[in-house]
Parts: C-alpha cells; sequence; structure tokens
C-alpha cells in the first residue's frame, strides 16, 4: 500500500479511537464521580431535607415498577407481531404495512410519545396520569426492539424443525407453540432485554403522563403518579434549588441510571453472540 | 382450519396489527389536539400561520402572546448541524474503518462497543454535557453562556453516531466480496476499492444513515433541554444560546392550559415533528430496501 493510503487508512483507525475513548470517558467520568457516594443507604433511602440529602429510592421504585408494568403489555404484543411477520405473513401486503409502521414507531421523537401519552392515554381514555399511562406511552417506544430481535430469531429456527412438526401430524399453531417459539427463547428473551434497558432510561415521553418531582410516598396502583430516576437527574440538574450542592446525588444516580441500561445492554449482547455462534456451529 | 387454529390466528393477526394501529392514532391524536388552530376562531385570532412564520418572537406566556415558530426552528437547525458536523466524519471513519480493514476478530470487538453507545440514556448524555462537554466548549470558544448551539450540537452527536455507523457499516458490509475481488483483480488498492468500488455501491445505504441520523438530531428531547440554553432567539452565531422545536414542547407542556392556544400550538409542533421523521424514514426505508435488492442482484 502507498504511503498516502496508509495515511488515509490509519485516519480512520484514528475515528475509531475517538469514538471509543469517548464512550470510555463518559463511563469513566460518571463512574468515577458517582461511586463516591453510592452506597446501600443511597439506593435504599427516599430524598431527606427538601431533596438535598439522602437516597432516590423512590426514584429507582418507581423506574422499575414502569417498566415491569411495560414489559407485560410489550412483550406479547412484540413477540406475536413477529410471530405474524415469519410464521404466517410473509409476502402478504398486510406484513408490509406492519413493517412499515414499525420501522416509523422506532423513529418517531421520543417526545412526540409523550404528546400521544397525554392526548390518547391520559386524556382520551381518561387513564390519567400515571404509572399505566407512562408505561404505555414507553411500551410503543421500546416495541421495535422486540419485534426486531424475536423475528431474527425465528428466522434462525431451522425451516427442517418446522416440517418435522408437520409431517408428525401437527398443525401450524401447535408448530409454533411446541417448536418454534421455544427453540427462539433466547431470541425473544434478548428483545425484551433490549426494550427494558431502553424504556428504563427514556425520560421525555414521561413528562405528561405521570411522572412526579417529588412524592412523599410511594405509588400503591397502576394509576398513581411516580418518581423516576431518569427525570430526578433531569430535576436535580436544572431545576434544583441549589444545582451545586445535590451534584453528588445527580452523579451517584447517573451512576445507577447507566449501570442499570448497561448491564441490560450487555446482557443482551452476550446472549446473542451465543446464539449466533451456535448457529455457526 | 380448526377451531383453535383460527383462534390463535386471529389474536396473533390482532396483536400484529398493533403497531400500524398505532401510527395511525398517533397521528390522528397530534393531529385532533392542534386541529384548533385552524378552525376556532378565538384560537386563530392569537395562532396563526401568519404569527408562525411572519413575526420574530416566541412568548407564549404573557398579556400578548408571541408564537412565532423561526426561533425555534433557526435552533432546532443549528444544533442539528453541529452535531452533524461533529458526527458524521467519526461515524462514517469508524465504520468505513470497521466494514474494510479491521481484521475479523477486532470487527467483532469494535462493532458491539461502539453500539453501546446507544444504552447510554439521553439523559446520562445530557447530564455528561452538562458537567463536562460545556466545559469544553467553553474553554475552547469563550462563548458568554455556557450553554449554547455548540455544547448542545456536540452532545448530540453522541446521539447521533450510534445510527448513523450501524447503518453505514451494515450497508458497507452488505456489498459482494465479488466487486471488492474485481476491482484489486484490475489492480486498485484497497484505499482505491474503498473509495472507487464500496462507497459508491453502499451509497444509498450510507444515505439512509446519515438521514436517520438527522432524524435523531432534530427530534431528541433531553439533551438540548439540558445543554441549549434555551433561549428563543435568532441570531447567526452558533455560540448563543438557542431553543429548539422538541425542548419547547417537554419545557412548556407541563405547565400550559388543556385546550389554549398554547396547548394547540404546542401540538402543532409535534405534528411537524412527526411529519419531518415520517417523510424521512420513508425515504430512508425505500433507500436501504432498493441498495439490499441491487447488492443482491436482483435488477
Amino acid at each position: 500500500m502507498r504511503f498516502r493510503e496508509k495515511v488515509y487508512v490509519f485516519f480512520t483507525f484514528l475515528t475509531v479511537v475517538i469514538v471509543i475513548g469517548l464512550l470510555f470517558y463518559i463511563i469513566f467520568d460518571i463512574v468515577s464521580n458517582g461511586i463516591k457516594v453510592v452506597n446501600w443507604e443511597f439506593i435504599s433511602q427516599p430524598p431527606r431535607e427538601g431533596m438535598t440529602k439522602g437516597g432516590i429510592f423512590p426514584a429507582l421504585y418507581g423506574t422499575l415498577l414502569r417498566t415491569l408494568l411495560m414489559l407485560i403489555f410489550v412483550a406479547p404484543i412484540g413477540v406475536f407481531t413477529a410471530v405474524y411477520l415469519n410464521e404466517y405473513g410473509s409476502g402478504k401486503r398486510f406484513s408490509r404495512w406492519i413493517r412499515l409502521a414499525i420501522n416509523n414507531l422506532a423513529s418517531i421523537p421520543s417526545i412526540v410519545f409523550g404528546l400521544f401519552g397525554l392526548g390518547f392515554f391520559v386524556l382520551f381514555l381518561r387513564l390519567g396520569a400515571g404509572l399505566l399511562s407512562a408505561a404505555l406511552t414507553v411500551g410503543l417506544l421500546t416495541l421495535p426492539l422486540v419485534v426486531v430481535s424475536t423475528e431474527e430469531a425465528l428466522r434462525a429456527v431451522p425451516n427442517s424443525y418446522r416440517e418435522a412438526g408437520f409431517a408428525l401430524g401437527a398443525t401450524k399453531w401447535q408448530v409454533i407453540r411446541l417448536i418454534v417459539l421455544p427453540q427462539a427463547l433466547p431470541g425473544i428473551l434478548t428483545g425484551a432485554i433490549l426494550s427494558v434497558g431502553r424504556g428504563m432510561g427514556e425520560v421525555a415521553p414521561l413528562l405528561f403522563t405521570g411522572v412526579a418531582y417529588y412524592l412523599p410516598y410511594l405509588p400503591s396502583s397502576i394509576f398513581d403518579q411516580f418518581m423516576d430516576l431518569g427525570y430526578h437527574i433531569y430535576i436535580m440538574t436544572t431545576q434544583s434549588f441549589d444545582v451545586e450542592l445535590t451534584r453528588p446525588i445527580q452523579y451517584g444516580s447517573t451512576l445507577i441510571l447507566l449501570v442499570l441500561t448497561f448491564s441490560l445492554n450487555i446482557i443482551a449482547i452476550l446472549i446473542r453472540s451465543r446464539i449466533r455462534k451456535r448457529r455457526l456451529v | 382450519m380448526e377451531l383453535r387454529e383460527r383462534i390463535a390466528y386471529i389474536v396473533i393477526s390482532l396483536l400484529a396489527s398493533v403497531a400500524i394501529v398505532s401510527v395511525i392514532l398517533i397521528f390522528i391524536f397530534i393531529t385532533k389536539e392542534s386541529l384548533p388552530i385552524f378552525f376556532n376562531p378565538e384560537i386563530k385570532k392569537e395562532a396563526n400561520f401568519r404569527s408562525f412564520f411572519l413575526t420574530r418572537d416566541w412568548q407564549p406566556i404573557g398579556l400578548e402572546p408571541k408564537y412565532s415558530f423561526l426561533p425555534l426552528i433557526v435552533g432546532t437547525l443549528k444544533v442539528t448541524v453541529v452535531a452533524l458536523i461533529v458526527a458524521l466524519p467519526l461515524s462514517l471513519g469508524s465504520a468505513i474503518f470497521t466494514a474494510e480493514f479491521a481484521p475479523r476478530k477486532l470487527r467483532e470487538v469494535i462493532k458491539p462497543i461502539i453500539e453501546l453507545f446507544s444504552a447510554i440514556p439521553s439523559v446520562v448524555l445530557g447530564f455528561f454535557a452538562l458537567m463536562t462537554i460545556a466545559s469544553w466548549v467553553q474553554s475552547i470558544f469563550h462563548a458568554t453562556s455556557r450553554l449554547n448551539a455548540v455544547t448542545a450540537g456536540f452532545a448530540l452527536a453522541f446521539a447521533v453516531i450510534p445510527i448513523t455507523y450501524t447503518i453505514c457499516e451494515d450497508a458497507l458490509s452488505t456489498v459482494p466480496r465479488e466487486l471488492r475481488e474485481a476491482s484489486i483483480a484490475l489492480g486498485a488498492t484497497k484505499w482505491q476499492t474503498t473509495i472507487k468500488v464500496v462507497l459508491p455501491s453502499a451509497s444509498g445505504g450510507i444515505f439512509a444513515g446519515v438521514i436517520l441520523g438527522l432524524a435523531r438530531a432534530i427530534g431528541e428531547t433531553m439533551i438540548v433541554l439540558m445543554v441549549s440554553g434555551n433561549a428563543a432567539q435568532i441570531t447567526w452565531s452558533f455560540l448563543d444560546s438557542v431553543r429548539t422545536i422538541p425542548a419547547t414542547i417537554a419545557a412548556e407542556m407541563g405547565e400550559v392550559a388543556f385546550g389554549s392556544a398554547h396547548y394547540a400550538v404546542l401540538f402543532l409542533l409535534g405534528l411537524l415533528l412527526f411529519s419531518i421523521t415520517f417523510v424521512i424514514n420513508y425515504i430512508a426505508s425505500t433507500l436501504l430496501e432498493r441498495t439490499q435488492k441491487r447488492l443482491r442482484g436482483e435488477k
């Protein structure tokens, strides 16, 4: 290779180094500043003294609860959408429409989901601003992740498995239920994990659908307002009356959120690479 | 068909239609809430297309509310331009290195790591930008406000990179081996092959990656809400505070009276965002589909 070309290639290598370097710098910055305040008390205690001291328990609780609720809706819808696309509807016009819609959902800005959540779930369906409305709104946003992962998993199930099922006299639904879905389980799990990881960190869709600045009690029903970790970071950094004073709490909350979303994503990557390896064997 | 089979088929089809129904409902409900601007004479007097595009001020609170879209559009464009200037060279360069020059083992490490970027919630990126990037920008440009279009754009780039990188890398790696081998056999070097053969064949996919990154930059909310300074003004300088369309919706919807002119205007802004991303997404998916078909030799 000529010298000049080596320089060009080196530049492309440099961009990789910069991108990965920035990623690690962000992680390093959050971890090194956040680790100082994170301990069991920080995780298990509510905020005290006008949110300038204490922990983040209610925010963490709210985030976990709304994400769990979201998963209950999004998992069956996402999985069966993928089942339809891969098992029933290949080549049909309806499938094209579904794909177009999924692509679209994936690219609609999250604040637009927030507006929709307000207009549809909160006001039109009268669910009020609370856990349920927020979970449904975020669920729509993460639906594409579940569909795409599940579809990939279904596609990886060899056709001979299905044919073997049919040859033994099984019906289509029996083949799907007893052969295809169990085979695709790791991929389905990946999709669910990714959607939880993504949904957990979203703040914009919550703004008008039930998130609260501060609540002295934990939500007791799915219609109650809730506190949220990401929103907590946002208000502590921008609306808190003494931003400098609460800096450690901000870093601590950010670290917890980052650890949650990152570990979920890494688990998903590991499962996925194991599936791909197994397929090669 | 047996009854159980039929029920299974119907239930699965119904669940599969949720995505379509949702997109339609999103469109209907965002439009519905912004309709008063067109039909309610009271609201029309206060907020109309003349005020949106022919005045210069966005001051929705006050005795005489002013609703001009121009400062918001200018702000959105500024941060988007900065984000693309930072993100495109980095994501394209990385994609080219990963797809063309990295040894296989290295490639399998680089790709998932860069894609981990998308696992960082935007509120975390916003926080990092507020604490760190704002100081970097401040020490380089000495702007009057720490929070300005450059800071916000730089932070937004972190949200754009994983999207553009992934799509471009996928586009490059689907270019068939035969094309590269033919070029090398004709005496071209690896770099020449990359620039003159691989990039042009993947151009549709690369363009799709770029515009999807653009859509992300336009629609991102939390990052700009935290670090753009949120001042709605029309200026030339990129070092002034700006306010974008999504940040305006996020900041103001919470305090607005339902059914007021302000409420309808914010939904209209949402409709604008929805339409922009809808169009971009349609172009991108058509392009991706066409490129893939061509590379598989179907046309």
